[in-house]
């Protein structure tokens, strides 16, 4: 149970307070970009590349111009006139906006038709005829890696081959010397496949440039609408976009899971048609456009190796990775991080010797990656530490259970230094494990599994035990070109007693405008109700880098609380002198102060807010608004236990998840009902790559599964019902002791679903399959290992 | 060549003149305004577009508005009266049946029909009844739950826990 410190009247943390944004949702009435319709807004439709590779001969746009309704045919040299041709990345390497010589990907952008109307833009793009000179296409990141393969990014001067960067962490000879000496070593390849985030609602924007005031109001799709602004302005300031002549207006979001926080150049050309034609330019991409050009996720190529002795004790690890970019890096991560947090990939175990080193490649695929609800490359990290420690266990014949409570760090034992240099902030994993195997009857399990097994039967149990890592972060180390990531939030408490409060982030369906001001309600005792959340307007939201990574509690919800606790302070003050006492003399309870020793002397938070405004102390600044910039001392650490039961049918490869039973630590909650949606989301985004999503590309680049009918996002039917619940191990350096939650069931639930898969098929010596894991390669493995 | 039509939406008559290829779902959400009916694929996989024709759920993304001619439809907006909330509605308010918001009008239109016609579902028919409909957010069990309370809300029986069960 979790106990509330405030009323159900108020509201604060630990109440399943309904959420405030749903009365507009379920009513037809959120605002989403596409529903943005303004006064001689035109329409623009992208002309995409059928080729993986190919040079651009022409572009004729005679036939397109003669269409009724269009105005313009944008291409590549008419942005190079303006030098809007050409864009950077998030991780400061270079991508195209529109190409003038050489596709680098199917479904590349080569041209903009702008017209009057959706339906006439869209004719005008069927009339645009480009030839091609197609080019042989290099699409395996191994075979790009090889020094035969023919360069790529001849745009970039003295480039010489595919490489893009190498990064390593750890002590390797340290850890090596463990790998030679070591009773037992195992070694796993995996890969983790390219996936995208299909949020339901599209990419899209409207570009609003107003000529006589040289102003653009940009309503876009994204995670991070201040970051944009900044981004505009530094892309296009040279035309006359400075940053205080830019607006951007993030409204609501239909789901973003890091796929709306880059930009794409469907953004950039509705800017720049926007500016020379001075009327406002809406682009909202297709289903299709969207899963074959937009960012994907994950793609990365793992070799996994552990060393640990004979009864269990795991003592080393090693990770090599190949990051398949495709065209460019157009990952979203910190700048300084090439691998976002896969270093994280020692995971919950307490041992002291690490080696990791990953190399980056491009290819003739769409650029990327995002994260797909993960904290940057989290999940990639997990899968193979998870994978590999059931390698471990199954290698010597240890239930993989005992062995991670055998190797767990010991809640004692926190804060704890990671071999990579994390600090991991807390955690009780033992507790975790325990209460999901006790939910479960984890031991009822086996002896049924045991059973099964005499009869032929496949039955299988899956545990993964992660460590996430979230809230980036601290001002030191993480950043996005250059601006520290920390997130802001500012109140401000009108004369009767109600609020409302602004952030830097941007809920795509967190649920901000209750959570934030439950934590609000919590701190100033003003009910959550009466507080009123608005994110997503760069002209009204104080800066801040935005929704994605699970960093909005840790860092919005931390600027929050001790904006809050600032005006507590000020309201101390003002109860002080409204009831002639000493400040010392107070005690605070939600809500009120009151004398001690005298609880009938009192003051409301809504009486002292009044005074705030028409009875301030002299010499005191009249009005009740704080705003507060956090920068994190540290990340937070949610962790998570989760157990996967499937049945196999043997004749058809066919997979029932039959249980799963998900325990988070997320620190402490906010508001449990919203946890726990969060849970049940993040788990359909886990069970989705395990078992169902991959974007899948032929060897001349070819996406053979661009559209939702063959791209397969989990429905209703594929999805378990999720047992879920939670322990509570607070962080110890977040104001309000929280962690952040969002992404944590992705990251934790595709190697609990996988080692379940392969623990049933472990009988007959199948140690690994990469995921998605269909009924069919768990078909041909049994039928390889004369199974079946 | 337009082609002139009348349709009768949520409870109001309209005659419009239409491309013959224009789709119902454009003509909801262009001509007529109503924003609540959204759209989140080109293959009628998702479902976010449905709304009811003549009391049966369809996917508008994949009907013409010329199909709809003498017909009655239905969407999210006509389904209460502002402000208040229908059992469906308040169904999936209570539950936490939705995060971003961006599939729950079809949901709900769907929902609509799948309760008329089964007035009180097993949760594998409730599944099966909105597997046409893409919900990337919520894992799909609130739905469900929503689904069932306002079945139990509209039979007139005792309402299930809205309490999450978050042990």
């Amino acid at each position: 149970m979790i106990q509330c410190k405030t009323s159900k009247a108020i509201s604060g943390m630990g109440h399943s307070m309904k959420r405030k944004e749903d009365a507009r949702f379920v009513a037809g009435k959120g605002h989403y970009v596409d529903d943005i319709k303004l006064p001689g807004m035109l329409y623009m439709d992208i002309v995409r590349s059928p080729y993986a590779y190919a040079k651009i001969k022409n572009i004729n746009i005679e036939e397109a111009m003669k269409v009724p309704g269009v105005v313009a045919v944008v291409t590549g040299r008419d942005l190079e006139k303006y030098n809007l041709h050409w864009m950077p990345t998030l991780m400061s390497d270079t991508q195209m906006v529109l190409p003038t010589d050489t596709v680098m990907y199917q479904a590349q952008e080569v041209a903009a038709v702008i017209a009057t109307s959706k339906y006439a833009a869209r004719d005008g793009r069927e009339a645009v005829r480009v030839e091609y000179e197609k080019m042989k296409p290099v699409i395996d990141p191994y075979k790009a890696m090889d020094p035969s393969a023919p360069v790529l990014r001849t745009d970039k001067e003295g480039k010489k081959d595919n490489h893009i960067w190498n990064w390593k962490v750890g002590d390797k000879d340290k850890t090596d010397k463990i790998f030679e000496s070591a009773d037992v070593v195992v070694k796993e390849q995996m890969h983790i496949p390219r996936i995208h985030v299909a949020s339901i609602e599209t990419c899209g924007c409207v570009a609003d440039y107003d000529k006589v005031n040289n102003h653009l109001t940009m309503y876009m799709t994204t995670q991070a609408p201040h970051a944009i602004r900044t981004v505009i302005a530094l892309v296009a300031g040279h035309v006359g976009l400075t940053e205080e002549k830019v607006r951007v207006v993030s409204p609501d979001i239909g789901g973003g899971f890091g796929g709306k926080v880059p930009v794409y150049p469907g953004y950039v050309i509705a800017i720049a048609v926007s500016f020379l034609v001075g009327k406002p330019v809406k682009w909202i991409e297709d289903r299709s456009e969207n899963l074959q050009a937009d960012s994907f996720a994950r793609d990365y190529h793992i070799t996994a190796e552990m060393a640990g002795t004979k009864d269990g004790k795991i003592l080393a690890t090693r990770f090599k990775v190949l990051a398949d970019h495709g065209y460019t890096d157009a990952s979203a991560n910190p700048s300084k991080f090439h691998t976002g947090l896969f270093s994280i990939a020692t995971g919950s175990y307490d041992y002291d010797a690490a080696f990791m080193e990953a190399d980056a490649v491009y290819t003739n695929k769409p650029p990327g990656g995002v994260a797909y609800r993960c904290s940057f490359r989290v999940t990639e990290a997990v899968h193979a530490i998870e994978r590999i420690t059931d390698r471990f266990a199954f290698e010597i014949g240890k239930d993989p259970a005992e062995l991670r409570m055998q190797n767990f760090i010991k809640k004692e034992d926190f804060p704890w230094k990671s071999p990579t240099g994390w600090t991991y902030d807390s955690g009780d994993y033992h507790a975790g494990l325990q209460k999901a195997m006790d939910v479960v009857d984890y031991y009822g399990l086996r002896k049924e599994q045991a059973e099964k097994r005499k009869r032929g039967e496949l039955m299988g149990i899956g545990i993964s035990t992660f460590t996430e890592i979230v809230g980036a972060g601290p001002s030191k180390d993480f950043d996005i070109l250059g601006i520290k990531m920390f997130d802001s939030a500012e109140i401000r408490v009108h004369p009767t007693g109600k609020a409302i409060a602004r952030f830097g982030t941007k809920s795509q369906g967190q649920g901000h405008e209750t959570t934030y001001a439950q934590i609000i309600a919590e701190e100033l005792g003003i009910p959550a109700e009466n507080i009123q959340i608005e994110e997503g307007d760069t002209d009204t939201a104080p800066y801040g880098l935005g929704t994605y990574a699970s960093r909005s509690t840790p860092t919005a919800g931390a600027a929050a609380a001790i904006a809050a606790r600032k005006l507590r302070d000020k309201a101390r003050k003002i109860a002080a002198y409204l009831l002639e006492v000493s400040e010392d003399d107070l005690e605070w309870e939600p809500g009120k102060f009151f004398v001690k020793g005298a609880p009938e002397k009192t003051k409301s938070i809504q009486e002292i807010v009044f005074a705030a405004y028409t009875n301030h102390p002299q010499g005191m600044e009249a009005g009740f608004e704080a705003t507060h910039y956090y920068d994190p001392p540290n990340l937070t650490f949610p962790s998570g236990a989760y157990i996967c039961v499937v049945d196999i049918d043997k004749e058809t490869g066919g997979i029932n998840v039959r249980r799963f039973v998900a325990i988070d630590d997320c620190g402490n909650i906010i508001n449990p009902m919203i946890v726990q949606g969060q849970v049940h989301g993040g788990l359909t985004q886990g069970i989705a790559p395990a078992m169902y999503e991959e974007l899948i590309y032929d060897e001349e680049g070819n996406i053979l599964n661009g559209t939702l009918m063959d791209y397969l996002v989990p429905t209703a039917v594929e999805s378990p019902k999720w047992e879920t619940g939670h322990t509570v191990t607070p962080s110890p350096h977040h104001p309000i002791g929280a962690k952040g939650v969002g992404e944590s069931p992705t990251v934790g639930a595709p190697p609990a679903i996988a080692n379940a898969i392969v623990d049933a098929l472990s009988p007959y010596g199948i140690t690994h399959l990469d995921i998605p894991i269909t009924p069919f390669k768990v078909w041909k493995a049994l039928k390889e290992k004369g199974a079946i | 060549m337009n082609k002139q039509i009348t349709v009768t939406v949520n409870g109001t008559q309209h005659t419009l003149e239409v491309e013959p290829r224009l789709l119902l779902v454009h003509m909801i959400r262009e001509v007529l305004s109503l924003t609540g009916t959204h759209i989140g694929c080109d293959t009628s996989s998702c479902g976010a577009c449905t709304i009811l024709l003549d009391g049966k759920s369809i996917k508008s993304c994949t009907v013409l508005a010329v199909q709809a001619d003498g017909k009655s439809i239905t969407t999210i907006e006509g389904v209460s009266a502002e402000g208040a909330m229908n059992p469906l509605q308040e169904g999936f308010h209570l539950n936490h049946a939705l995060h971003c918001g961006f599939c729950t009008p079809g949901m709900i239109m769907r929902a609509t029909e799948l309760l008329e016609k089964n007035p009180n579902p097993t949760e594998e028919e409730i599944r099966w009844g909105i597997a046409g409909n893409l919900c990337r957010c919520t894992g799909y069990n609130n739905i469900v739950k929503a689904i069932q309370y306002a079945g139990a809300k509209m039979r007139g029986e005792a309402l299930p826990s809205t309490e999450p069960e978050f042990v």
